[in-house]
């Protein structure tokens, strides 16, 4: 958010930039808390269509539109219960340190092009800081309970989000090395122009460190497949198993607000940000304030998407044990990470080194052979999108529950094996 | 409305360094000590920083000098607390005062 | 500025109740909270002295790495419920008395004895700040950021010498290899042994 228009107005400057940092944390707020209220209903959603069944459908129409308000209400007016053996200092302040670590990560993020809080240097390398202390939320939420399932869920939560931080972190090097700036507003401004210009399409080692940050960065932020705090058969609930009411709201505001923290860190560096990939310019610099527009909205909406790809892959894969977890952290993620933090720097060394010569307006101008790989592995990933795109739309509609013998039959398919034939 | 100038940032990071040191004498509990040293290091970078700011000298000196401090620090809490594991695992407590077999 | 007055009066008063605090509480989980507020009023200095690739590396360390490190300490060496190991409170009166002689001598001996008064550079965008890629070359030593002065401390009347540009490589070398050493060193002494029993 751009940060001289109350200069403008006569107010004192120190005032006036007080007055723009708060107008800038409120709309920020604000937008983490819509988000939440929309991912609670999504992921309602989500799991319930991938378990082949509707989810909320009654409050406010057809889709549950206004069931997390519900949810919100009932959340306020729980019974606020603290347990005799919580150490009551410690046990109120988890969710908040929790919720401080996750929004504070939002003020470096940009929301497009000069729409950003606090345009940063050290950008992308503050919001892994400051995310990192939110580990600090779940070690007190799970000490200050008092009770011994939630210490030791704590304990694990802990040891799994640090050790996660580790290639999370390599991972993030590599497309800064590939840009050359830690600078997140940088970045998307260069990755301007058609799809094949995102970096995810670099080079190879750039497209497999976006799997691997967001695998770390999924299990860095609790989610499934890596979520052993919310393991039900195993721990009750937990770091959060004390928690009840508004406090528990707090720890999951946290966390929605950290998934939505990774995507935007994961679509900047490597989806090209605001850049919708179609046009080949900066849609701010030609429309103005409408492109600023629809940037915001690209951004979101690739934020967004990339949120429901965790929450499909939650409620794909089956949890994995603590063991599993901490072995493909230590023995199978940070080395990947680490060898593609070599391979990107060989890249980049080599680009200029292999060269071909071309004549140019009369002038002898040198092209790197390797810089047209991302042409190649954006085109293979397109024809993988658009072959994928395809067998579905050839799949039968039938879904597996109504290919079961003896299940309920099918009600609306006309031609399933079920329906009796009348 | 006293101006800050670099004379704060120094009180500040006198006063780090007082409470650490304090630590470090008072605590008993061996992890305690180590939360002084925590704080006697994050009292010098202040001082490191605040130069760095203040001295157009030391602009990239200090801030360096605060890295390495920090990445020292790190290494130095890692093996402080696997020799209070160490001791803990060989006198089932971290109170340094029982601490006295090489005494006398 | 006003501004960076009233910023500062805050956090350096938050950063040192909390260092306080540190000091004072009795419990040791308390006290590491106490320390964590500590820690991230420092970097919260940082970020008001312009030098925010440090305070980044503050928090990413200290409070996600160092701090994390030390509250396992704390619960892996409990016994029971966390005895309060108290102190004395003749041990309060000395150590305050001897730790407010401490500040009195530091403070009388830093404030007026430089003097800087202005900040040099007007580092108060964010885009004047160090970024990492000027960090990075003044580490290789390709590109000064200090500007060319000649030593200072030279004896009098021997001529002025310019300081050379150095680079940071090897030092950076150094603690690497440190950290590997001290890795290793700590994952050795911490490993886990048959317990002996308690030496009274």
């Amino acid at each position: 958010m751009t940060d001289f228009l109350s200069s403008r107005l006569g107010v004192a400057p120190g005032v006036a930039e007080l007055i723009v940092a708060l107008i800038a944390a409120v709309i920020l707020i604000t937008f983490m808390l819509l988000s939440a209220i929309f991912f609670v209903w999504l992921e309602r959603k989500v799991s319930a269509r991938i378990q082949d069944r509707l989810g909320p459908t009654r409050v406010g129409g057809k889709f549950g539109w206004l069931q997390t308000l519900a949810d919100g209400l009932k959340l306020l007016v729980k019974e606020d219960i603290i347990p005799t053996n919580a150490d009551h200092m410690l046990f109120r302040l988890g969710p908040y340190i929790a919720l401080a670590g996750a929004f504070l990560a939002f003020v470096a993020l940009p929301f497009g092009h000069k729409v950003v809080a606090q345009n940063m240097n050290v950008a992308v390398f503050y919001m892994l800081a400051v995310m990192s202390s939110e580990v600090f939320g779940v070690i007190l939420g799970g000490y200050g309970s008092g009770s011994k399932w939630a210490l030791f869920g704590g304990m694990r939560e802990a040891a799994q989000v640090v050790s996660y931080e580790v290639p999370r972190a390599i991972s993030v090097l590599v497309p800064v090395i590939v840009a050359g700036t830690m600078n997140l507003s940088l970045i998307a401004t260069q990755q301007v122009g058609g799809f094949w210009n995102w970096y995810v399409f670099h080079d190879p080692f750039t497209f497999c460190a976006f799997w691997t940050f967001f695998t770390c960065g999924t299990a860095s932020c609790k989610r499934a497949p890596f979520d052993l705090a919310e393991a039900e058969s195993e721990l009750v609930a937990g770091f959060h198993t004390e928690y009840s009411g508004f406090r528990w709201l707090i720890f999951f505001m946290a966390e929605y607000g950290s998934m939505f923290a990774i995507s935007g860190i994961a679509v900047i560096l490597f989806l090209g940000g605001w850049n919708l990939g179609i046009f080949p310019w900066e849609l701010s610099d030609k429309i103005g304030i409408l492109g600023n527009v629809i940037n915001v909205l690209v951004f979101i909406v690739k934020g967004w998407l990339l949120v429901f790809v965790m929450m499909w892959v939650r409620w794909t894969l089956p949890r994995l044990r603590i063991d599993q977890v901490m072995i493909t952290c230590l023995r199978y993620l940070l080395p990947i990470s680490c060898v593609l933090l070599l391979g990107v720097s060989v890249w980049q060394l080599m680009l200029w080194q292999v060269t071909y010569s071309v004549v140019r307006d009369g002038q002898v101008i040198h092209e790197p052979i390797l810089g047209y790989a991302n042409y190649v592995l954006a085109a293979a990933c397109l024809a993988l999108v658009v072959w994928a795109v395809w067998k579905l739309m050839k799949a039968s509609g039938t879904t597996p529950i109504q290919m079961m013998p003896g299940a309920w039959p099918a009600l609306n398919t006309p031609g399933s094996p079920l329906v009796p034939k009348s | 409305m006293i101006p800050v100038g670099l004379d704060s940032y120094l009180v500040l990071g006198a006063v780090l360094f007082v409470c650490g040191a304090l630590c470090m004498a008072m605590k008993r509990n061996a992890i305690g000590v180590l939360m002084g040293v925590e704080l006697v290091l994050n009292g010098a970078n202040i001082n490191f920083v605040a130069f760095a700011r203040y001295n157009r000298t030391f602009q990239i000196e200090g801030q360096v000098f605060a890295l390495f401090v920090i990445v020292m620090a790190a290494a130095e809490a890692a093996i402080a607390l696997a020799i209070v594991l160490n001791f803990y695992n060989n006198h089932l407590t971290v109170d340094v005062d029982t601490a006295e077999e090489l005494k006398g | 500025m006003d501004q960076q007055a009233v910023l500062f009066l805050i956090i350096a008063t938050f950063t040192g109740l909390s260092a306080i605090a540190v000091l004072v509480s009795q419990n040791i989980v308390r006290a590491a909270v106490w320390l964590l507020f500590t820690l991230a009023g420092t970097a919260g200095v940082f970020f008001l002295l312009g030098a925010d690739f440090v305070a980044a590396t503050q928090l990413i360390i200290y409070v996600g790495g160092i701090l994390v490190l030390v509250v396992f300490g704390v619960m892996l060496t409990a016994q029971g419920p966390f005895i309060t190991m108290k102190v004395g409170a003749a041990e309060w009166v000395i150590a305050s008395f001897v730790g407010l002689l401490l500040l009195g001598v530091l403070v009388t001996s830093l404030v007026g004895a430089f003097n800087f008064r202005t900040p040099s550079p007007e580092m108060t965008s964010a885009e004047k700040s160090l970024s990492s890629a000027e960090l990075g070359q003044v580490f290789l030593g390709l590109e000064g950021v200090t500007p060319e002065t000649n030593l200072t401390g030279l004896p009098e009347g021997a001529r002025p010498a310019p300081r050379q540009r150095v680079s940071y490589l090897l030092p950076f070398e150094i603690v690497s290899v440190h950290l590997l050493v001290v890795l290793i060193g700590a994952a050795y002494l911490a490993r886990a042994k048959r317990r002996r029993g308690a030496i009274s």
